[in-house]
């Protein structure tokens, strides 16, 4: 799929960023091909804001339905697909409180 | 943007010469991280500093002792993707020694940059700044770890507080080149014998097409395969150096995001122009400036100058011309000090909170769709809003977008469209007067019309393509209160020192025009153009010949002439549209070249009439005249 299908707030890795100049400004921001972001959002107003530790970084709608990503496998979040928006969410918040428990 | 000796950079050549036996200190970070703030420091000479990338496009230096330093604008990498890197690209490879100032808090991003100019061989020292705000985010730093593993000194600094700049300044002679990978310092050295330095021969190897050139080499495309592996080495470091102790999304990232979905972002955009036309339309142009111009100017200082005149010259041509009607002396100090003065003030303190707080790369965000459909991406919106201040240094910034096509269409935009802060002083003054938020909304509905029509046509007949949003956003930050006032105050400085001149010329030209009887002359011949086609009284051709001088002496002829509701409306649509200030042009002549130039002056005076024009019928047309 491609960035711009990323599932909302979820982690996914980046597999290919065709565009040369893109690619390399992603590698300087700490984005390579193979690095797993923290989420993704495509924002209604047009980029899709993605959140890599404590950088956020805006990508034009065109650049990011270039770039090809996949979930990421350790994510075990929202992986059953049953589409229960209140499981989903309990998860969420559960993964969030876990987080937020333990420290890095 | 800056004061001090100042030097503009043209298309990349090397400007900056340091005297005999001086280093040359460059200053280098990514940007947004107080590079500014270490200049300031470092010279005692003042540019600006704000919380968004592209705050600096032209290069400063000065003097520090017996060395010179050099400011350069902020870069995640050294090549030439852009016109700031290819500024900055040059002054860093001829570095004697290289500050790089980096982030504590975005060191993952601001390493990398880093680890380059360690590649390159220059003599380097680390400010690891912000380190205050790392520690309030829970990030902290092992500085002598870093230093270590870099192989240069690294020193923690606060600029915001002025601490650390003593250490960096003492830790200077220990600069050194750090630890880079052996194999790539092999295949420098086996460039060297064609390409002078390491820093240019690294720059070669990562397929840099104009250094090639320079040194008559092929450019070689290994950058991919530096790239990666520097941001491996870059991410094994912070792995080692960085420890975080929270990652849950704190209020201030949670409001960040708040302001980058539509849904609460564009009430939250509304509420802050509205905000503005509070403080601007209201408080200053209405209270203050009632005072101002009305009670000072009008009541004292006028009266004065005008007897001192009489006392000295008589009653003759020549009391006219310094103290009359267009008099050179009471019109230029009744409209700059009385009219403009607190306008412009209030309008760049406004500018300034909103700079600082690290809000424009938001709005940047949340318009990117919009500005996607007239051919630029939402990055234009920064010099876009710069313009607002001033479309003179704002058209300087379009060096920040991606490429001459996006810089045609944002400096024609802000050259036809974009009222700069003394005109939209004085233009919001009048609205308010004339009717209040009603005409204002009217307004500012008829501009944004025009501002999108003139964007979609040269989206469509320039050629090329634009290019995709890519930009990091900076944190929100409360804006500090010295900042603000530091920079409002240079601001203001260089508008009146700019604007006095032209507004004494202006005001001896038309002086000189009433006493020919050319004036009127004048009126007459253009009252097809104003009485017939806008249905203003024909006075305001006045205003429209002032405007030729500048806008915001155009807008503020009109202010005396008190028009009704409708005729407010047309003439302040036409003025707006009108030509660019004299300064702006030159830096348009300059930036974009003469047959652009000629097209945006040439186009603006027809613009304006026929927009203007446009107005005045449909009003006529809906029955409001």
């Amino acid at each position: 799929m491609t960035l711009l299908q990323a599932k909302r707030n979820r982690p996914v890795r980046i597999l290919e960023i065709p565009d040369d100049r893109a690619r390399a400004q992603c590698v300087r921001f700490g984005i390579g091909e193979g690095t797993v972001v923290d989420s993704a959002e495509a924002l209604a107003s047009g980029p899709v804001l993605v959140r890599h530790r404590n950088q956020e970084i805006c990508l034009g709608r065109g650049l990011a339905c270039r770039i090809l990503v996949e979930e990421d496998p350790s994510d075990t979040r929202g992986r059953s697909g049953d589409g229960d928006a209140t499981a989903e969410a309990a998860r969420g918040r559960f993964r969030g409180w876990r987080r937020r428990g333990h420290s890095r | 943007m800056s004061g001090g000796s100042n030097s503009h950079s043209c298309h990349g050549s090397q400007v900056v010469q340091a005297p005999p036996g001086a280093r040359k200190i460059v200053l280098a970070g990514n940007p947004n991280v107080g590079k500014s703030l270490f200049f300031n420091a470092f010279t005692g000479l003042y540019v600006d500093v704000s919380n968004f990338p592209g705050t600096t496009v032209t290069i400063s230096s000065g003097v520090m002792g017996d060395d010179v330093v050099i400011d350069t604008p902020g870069v995640y990498g050294v090549s030439s993707f852009n016109e700031e890197e290819m500024v900055a690209r040059d002054i860093i490879a001829e570095a004697d020694i290289v500050v790089n100032v980096v982030d504590a808090v975005h060191l993952e991003r601001d390493l990398f940059l880093t680890q380059q100019l360690i590649d390159m061989a220059l003599p380097l020292v680390v400010a690891l700044n912000m380190v205050d705000e790392a520690e309030a985010r829970g990030v902290s730093v092992d500085a002598v770890a870093l230093a270590e593993r870099l192989g240069v000194p690294v020193v923690p600094t606060i600029a915001v507080e002025r601490k650390g700049f003593d250490r960096v300044r003492a830790t200077l002679d220990e600069a050194v080149p750090g630890i880079s990978d052996p194999v790539l310092q092999d295949r420098l050295l086996s460039l060297l014998d064609r390409v002078g330095t390491k820093a240019e021969a690294l720059l070669v190897l990562e397929g840099d097409p104009y250094v090639a050139e320079r040194h008559g080499v092929e450019p070689l495309g290994m950058r991919d395969e530096i790239y990666m592996d520097r941001r491996r080495r870059v991410n094994d470091i912070v792995a080692r150096v960085v420890s975080q102790r929270d990652r849950s999304l704190d209020l201030r990232t949670r409001l960040g995001h708040a302001l980058l979905r539509p849904l609460t972002g564009i009430p939250v955009l509304l509420v802050v122009l509205w905000l503005m036309y509070e403080v601007i339309g209201v408080l200053v142009a209405q209270t203050i400036v009632g005072f101002t111009e009305g009670v000072v100017m009008q009541g004292y200082v006028e009266p004065a100058l005008r007897a001192a005149a009489a006392a000295v010259v008589g009653t003759g041509v020549i009391f006219e011309l310094i103290a009359g009607e267009f008099g050179v002396v009471t019109l230029t100090i009744t409209y700059v000090l009385g009219l403009l003065l607190p306008l412009v003030v209030g309008f760049y303190l406004m500018l300034s909170v909103l700079e600082d707080s690290g809000y424009l790369p938001r709005i940047a965000a949340l318009t990117d769709r919009l500005m996607t459909a007239i051919g630029l991406n939402g990055r234009a919106i920064i010099p876009i809003i710069l313009g607002f201040g001033c479309i003179t240094m704002a058209t300087i910034t379009t060096r920040i977008l991606g490429n001459e096509r996006e810089r045609k269409i944002a400096t024609a935009l802000m050259a036809f469209a974009i009222p700069c802060s003394a005109q939209l002083g004085v233009i919001v003054a009048l609205l308010a007067a004339a009717g209040g938020l009603g005409i204002t909304i009217a307004y500012a509905t008829i501009m944004f019309l025009v501002f999108g029509l003139i964007g979609l046509a040269l989206s469509r007949y320039l050629p090329g393509s634009s290019t995709d949003l890519l930009i990091d956003l900076p944190p929100l930050r409360l804006p500090r209160p010295m900042n603000v006032l530091t920079k409002t105050y240079h601001k203001t400085v260089m508008f009146l020192r700019e604007v006095v001149l032209y507004f004494a010329a202006g005001a001896l030209l038309l002086a000189t025009l009433q006493l020919t009887g050319a004036l009127e002359a004048a009126q007459v011949a253009l009252a097809p153009l104003t009485e017939t086609w806008l249905n203003l009284p024909r006075e305001t051709a006045t205003a429209f010949i002032m405007g030729f001088v500048r806008r915001d002496f155009g807008a503020a002829g009109l202010y005396d002439l008190g028009l009704g509701g409708a005729a407010t409306l047309v003439s302040l649509v036409t003025i707006t549209l009108f030509v660019p200030c004299i300064a702006s042009v030159l830096v348009i002549m300059k930036e974009r070249g003469r047959a652009f130039t000629v097209f945006t002056w040439v186009g603006s005076v027809v613009l304006a009439f026929l927009v203007g024009g446009i107005v005045a019928r449909v009003l006529v047309l809906a029955g409001v005249v």
